[in-house]
This record gives C-alpha cells, structure tokens and sequence, in this order.
C-alpha cells in the first residue's frame, strides 16, 4: 500500500479524497474515491509528491451505473515508473452535470482519454483544449456506451458533415516565402495503413501544424462485451490489435481468471507464454516491415512475412485459425496442444533467426534507411511518459518500463532474458528496439521448450469454468447439464472489478472489467497502449516533412483495431 | 484458341478484352482491419497473388479496376468508401472479402456498417473473419469467370451509364 497516503490526504478537504476500503473494495489495486472539485489539485500532487512520483497516466473511461444517485464514474489508472505503485481515481457524476476538470495540464496522455470519455459517456472534461468527438462520427447523437443506449442504433453520416480541420500555424512561426498548404492524407491511403487520417499544413515541405482524425474503425467492442457472456468476449479480443492476437486472449482470460480467483493449469501458463512470444515476433515483423515498406524498402517486408506464414503455420495446429486465434479460455486453453507442438516451436527456433539476420544486414547500416530514420521523430523519455507511453516506443526513448518484468505473470519470472533498452528515441532506434526484442522473445521461447511440456491439464478442472469434455457431455447426465448452463447462462462471475496488465506487442495493454455476478461483463474497457502513442503524433511531426510522418508511423505500430476498439 | 503453324489466332475483340482484364486485375486494397493483414499475406511471397497476374496493386482508385474491401466498415467510413469506389473508372468490380465487410460479422452495433452492399454493389462474397489467402483468391478468381460470362450485362450496364451522360449534357 501507499506510504504518503495520510500526509498526502491531509492537505484536501476531508471527505474529498476517500480512500476505498473494506469487503467490498476493489483488491486489485487502491482505490481513492476523489471529489471532483479537488482533483485536478490531487493529480498534481500525486505526479509531484516524492513519494508518489505518480507520473504516467495509464488510462481514463467512464462506468455507468444508472441506479446510483450519483450515476457515473470516471475511472482514473495511474502508474508509478519509478516505485511501480499503481492507483486507481474515481469521480463520482451526476447524470445533470457531468462535468470534471481537465487533467490534461497535469499529463499530456489525458488529451485522447478524456476525448473518448466525452465521446461515449458525455463528461464534459473543463479545461480541455478540443474536447470533440473522438470515435464516433460527427452526424452520431447520444453517448452510446451509456446503459441506456440501444446498442444497435445507428446514426449515418452525410458528406456535408464529415469534419474538416482547419489549422493554423504557430503565431511565433514567421511568414516564410512559400505558400502554406493544407495537404490531407487518409484515411484510406496506404501509408495511413488504411485507417487514419492525417491532416497537415505545411510550409514548404515541413510541417507547421497538424492534426490526426481517427474513429474510422470503431467498432463498439466495449459496448458490444456488453452483450455477450464471458466467453462470447473472447473472439472480439483477437480483432483489437490483430497482429497479435493471442497476447489479447492472454490479457483478458488472465483478468476474468483473476476475478474469479482461479489460475491456469501449468500446461497452458506454458503453451500461453510461448505463444505470447511468438505472437509478439510476428507484430514486431509487421509493424518493422511496414515501416520499410513505408520508406521503400519493398524486400523487406516480404522477408519478414516469411516468419509470419511459418507462425501462422504453428497457430493453425494449435487452434485452426491463422490470424484471429481464440486460442485462449477462461482457465486455460481452448483444447490440448498438437503433438508435435515442441517440433514445430524447435522448427520456427532454427528457421526465424536467419530471416532477422538478413533484414538486419540489408538495413542496418543502409545510408538511405539511417537518412530516413536517424532523429526522426524523436521523443524524451521524460515526455513519452508523460503522453502516457509504454511499450517497446517506451523502452527506445530509454524508460525501461516493461510489465513482464515490473509486474510479471506467467513465466516470465523463470526464464533468463533482458529488457533491451535504447535512448535515441527516434524512428531508427523504435525499428532497433524491435529488433532486438525479437531476440529476447525466441530466447525465451528457446527456454521453455527446453523445459518441456508440463504434464497436466489444458484447462481448469471446474464444470462453472471450462466446458467437459466432449465424450462426457454426450454419455454423463451431470457434464450435458454443466455444458448447457455455461452455453446459455455464461460463467458467473463474482461482483467485482478488477484492472488486469500484461505487456502487449505495443505497450501495456489492460483490460478494466466490472462484473455485477451475471454471466456478462458489466463494464470492459480496454487500455489501448497505442492510443496515447498515437496522439502524440501532431506533437512529433511538428518540424518534419511529410514523408517523415510516413516513416514514423510505421514505427509506432498502430493498429486501427486496437486503437478504436 | 490454338497456335498451329502460323502464329495467329483470331478472337472476337469483346472477346479479347475480357481475356486480358481477367488476366490482369489492378486491385485496389481497400484494407481496414484484420482482413488487410490477410489481404497482405495473400499478396506476399507464400501465396504470391501475381501467379494470376493480379500484383499490380494500386492505391489510386483512378487506376484501378478491383476493388477488395478488407475489414469493417464504420458509418464513418462509409462515405470515404462510396467516394474511392465513385472514383474508380468502369468496368470494375467488387471483392467484399470477411465477415464484416459482407454483413457487419458480429459487430451489430452502433458504428458499424452491417455490409457494404448497403452502400455499393458488390460482386463476390468472400466468407471467413478472416478468410483464409486461399478463400480471398478463390473468391477473385470468380470474378475473372464471371467476366466471361458477364459480357452482356457489363454491355447494358455501359449502354445506361451512356444513356444518362447524354441526358445530363
């Protein structure tokens, strides 16, 4: 628990900070129930106190609860670097004035956060430089992941209403002696991977002032986990960051796992993590090889598609889906391993590393890639974290903040391995970092195989949790029983909530779920590590040309389905 | 059509046409979501979509003649879509590959297009979330059939779309 908690809750109003305590507190994390009038004050202080040092906002979202007097709540993750303490804020709302302090003067990271919980909850965040819209489109009445929005009802936008920015040029920007032009790529522009838009005026060919438009893939996951069970969530997990599915099964089995206090048995922790490692090597092939393909380096990306095909090839044994696995159940794993698993893992282990060898050679020291990388895009350590940064863009700014090894889970903490970290912080530097993250991965993946396969289990042996087997429900009275009640009731899952980390392909990807003990997630946000990162992108591009935008994008690694859900 | 001894053939030129159209798509990726990363294997070096002649992929609606819309369409995408398919000179096609882009997938909710055809026509369905590579070349390699047996409709089709330019002049 917190050290400064009564010297730093001294100095607010009593009853305006109140630390969440008892049964029927959360057990995950501490929770401060925060008046809104002191807020933006505690924040600063949290950030600036010695002993809090609470410097990385991790996420803001919205709950509802319609029977409460008080009918929302906006829910604050934190997160300490340097202590590794986490806490949680929450602001009770009136449903007739739902309006907070911004907290964007405090962490820069809040500025797309707060535009999402105005978008889908209507808080009104005062203080925020452009609180619009940030998901859905501008003809779209309603806050739809209020209670008591229909979940289907759609708006449809016309062209006179699609929004067009209009920029202007820093005022202490001298006139220059070309003309300023607003040039707009995307959203369906390949180096927009397909989804973004990206509007920016330039002089000459830098860039003065930009702005980013997402939304263009928003497709109501949250809302949609609302109505569905436990298990129905699942298949909506692998489409948020698709290059990766199997670490966003991981991430949120491990959290309804952890709500109903049960753990997986030691055959699928192990299964789960060498999957996880090789989920991330093909991420960190793609967002690699699109930043090459973006800067022209064609060969490349087919190169590192090679280690893709050959891990999909290892998927389809394990589940029968190459891209959108499922692999993972609440207690385990969807079925046993093939097997041959262990060949095909030692088969991959000798077939990738020569691939990533030869796009090191090709690029490494290529003058053309070093001219195009080499300080682009640049980012502080310092002020990554303040965008609320995490993950491998994270680490190349020199933060070495890595969950597996500030928080680990599964078996990170029984394997030899490294969290490599760069300081550049530039394009160059995000490309390396992948580089050599792809390593560590097939270092720990060469562990484990080493190891063997655990005997044991696939899933938890618990009727409430995993379906029977087959045979059994289809000779035994009491398993068709079991599978019926969880087919059409769901898991039940104990009231509670819970904020779950793992450490995704792209940073720290958390689920917040809520559940009222029905087979339904009451409330599921995800933390998408990309969507700070993300914003941050007018930031960086400002004094770079445009074709630097389309080398640095690449990098950041994006993912459309991550980043709005 | 077989060479023997001279090396000339005769064809029809309708003929002609469809036969180098069906043999040289330039497809246009309208790539969203998961289905793009398929869409991305299909055309790399495993599957290699060029076998068919269909690699020259354009991101440019204006030279393009397929367009393969991958992944889901929001309603705030669907004017952007309606816009580039507007944009893409005729004859051309439609690929509606995945779940989503056929029907919504299972994304009935509030942002979300439940399928492109609510907005434009579309010729070949592909099912999967997402389909395999395999699945998308099937589904375009019935389109280079149905260019051979579409030859009279695409004909009525460019005798209206005439018919109302001259109205219009």
């Amino acid at each position: 628990m917190l050290l400064e908690e009564p010297a730093l809750l001294a100095r607010f109003p009593a009853g305006s900070v109140v630390p969440q305590e008892g049964p029927d507190a959360p057990a995950d994390q501490p929770t401060w129930v925060v008046r809104r009038e002191v807020l933006l004050d505690l924040c600063r202080a949290l950030r600036d106190d010695p002993q809090g040092r609470y410097d990385l906002l991790l996420d803001v979202c919205g709950a509802d609860y319609p029977d409460r007097d008080e009918r929302f709540e906006a829910v604050y993750h934190l997160y300490s670097v340097p202590t590794a303490n986490r806490l949680r804020l929450k602001v009770p709302l009136t449903e007739s004035d739902p309006k907070l302090p911004s907290v964007i003067s405090v962490w820069k990271g809040a500025d797309w956060f707060e535009r999402e919980a105005y978008d889908m909850y209507g808080f009104v965040f005062e203080g925020h430089p452009n609180l619009r819209r940030l998901l859905t489109h501008e003809g779209f009445q309603g806050h739809p992941l209020r209670k008591d929005y229909d979940p289907a009802r759609r708006w449809i936008l016309t062209e006179d209403k699609i929004y067009r920015p209009v920029l202007r040029a820093p005022a202490d920007r001298p006139e220059s002696m070309f003309e300023r032009m607003t040039i707009n790529i995307g959203p369906s522009h390949p180096a927009m991977h397909g989804t973004f838009r990206f509007v920016a005026m330039v002089d000459g060919e830098e860039i003065v002032a930009s702005e980013v438009e997402i939304g263009y893939l928003h497709r109501c996951m949250e809302k949609m986990s609302e109505t569905h069970t436990w298990q129905q969530v699942i298949p909506y997990t692998d489409r948020l960051n698709y290059c990766s599915s199997f670490l966003n099964n991981v991430a949120y089995c491990r959290t309804v796992e952890k709500l109903l206090g049960i753990e997986a048995p030691p055959r699928a922790v192990w299964a789960r993590t060498i999957l996880s490692e090789f989920s991330r090597i093909m991420d960190h092939c793609v967002a690699n090889g699109s930043t090459l393909v973006d800067t022209g380096a064609l060969t490349n990306f087919w190169y590192f598609f090679q280690p893709r095909e050959e891990i999909y090839g290892l998927l389809e044994a394990v589940c029968g889906a190459r891209l959108t696995v499922s692999a993972c159940r609440i207690g385990g794993l969807l079925a046993d391993l093939p097997p041959d698993f262990v060949q095909r893992c030692e088969r991959l282990l000798e077939f990738i590393p020569p691939l990533i060898d030869d796009v090191e050679k090709l690029v490494d020291k290529n003058r053309i890639w070093m001219d195009r990388s080499v300080g682009i895009a640049a980012i502080s350590g310092e002020e990554a974290v303040n965008w609320s940064w995490t993950g491998p863009c994270l680490r190349a700014s020199g933060v070495a903040y890595d969950v597996r090894r500030a928080h680990p889970y599964d078996l990170y903490d029984t394997v030899d391995w490294e969290v490599p970290v760069l300081h550049g912080g530039d394009v160059y530097d995000r490309f390396r970092l992948r580089m050599l993250e792809i390593r560590q991965s097939l270092r720990i993946i060469r562990q484990l195989i080493e190891r063997g396969v655990p005997a044991g289990p696939f899933v938890v042996d618990d009727p409430h949790v995993a379906l029977p087997p087959k045979d059994a429900c289809y000779n035994q009275m009491e398993s068709m029983i079991y599978h019926f009640k969880l087919i059409m009731d769901g898991i039940r899952v104990p009231a509670g909530e819970t904020y779950l980390m793992t450490e995704g392909a792209n940073g720290e990807l958390g689920f917040y779920v809520v559940s009222d003990g029905s087979g339904k997630p009451y409330r599921l946000h995800v933390r998408a590590p990309c969507l700070p990162i993300f914003s941050t992108f007018p930031t960086l591009m400002r004094g770079h040309s445009v074709s630097d935008a389309i080398a640095t994008l690449g990098g950041l690694n994006v993912i459309a389905g991550e980043l709005e859900r | 059509m077989e060479l023997q001894g001279e090396s000339w053939l005769t064809t029809r030129l309708d003929k002609f046409a469809d036969w180098s159209r069906s043999n040289s798509f330039w497809p246009l990726p309208f790539g969203t979501a998961c289905c793009a990363i398929e869409f991305m294997g299909t055309v790399s070096s495993h599957y290699d979509m060029s076998r068919f002649g269909y690699e020259v992929v354009r991101f440019s609606p204006r030279q393009s003649d397929l367009m393969i819309v991958a992944g889901t369409i929001t309603d705030k995408m669907a004017p952007v879509l309606k816009r580039i398919y507007d944009q893409m000179p005729d004859p051309k096609w439609v690929v509606s590959m995945g779940a989503c882009a056929c029907s919504g997938g299972f994304y009935r909710a509030y942002h979300v297009m439940q399928g492109i055809d609510e907005i434009i026509p579309v010729d070949v369905y592909v099912p999967g979330c997402p389909p395999s590579p395999e699945g998308l070349m099937y589904g375009i390699l019935q389109i280079k059939e149905k260019i051979a047996r579409d030859r009279k409709a695409l004909r009525e089709r460019a005798k209206k779309a005439k018919g109302k330019g001259r109205d219009a002049a």
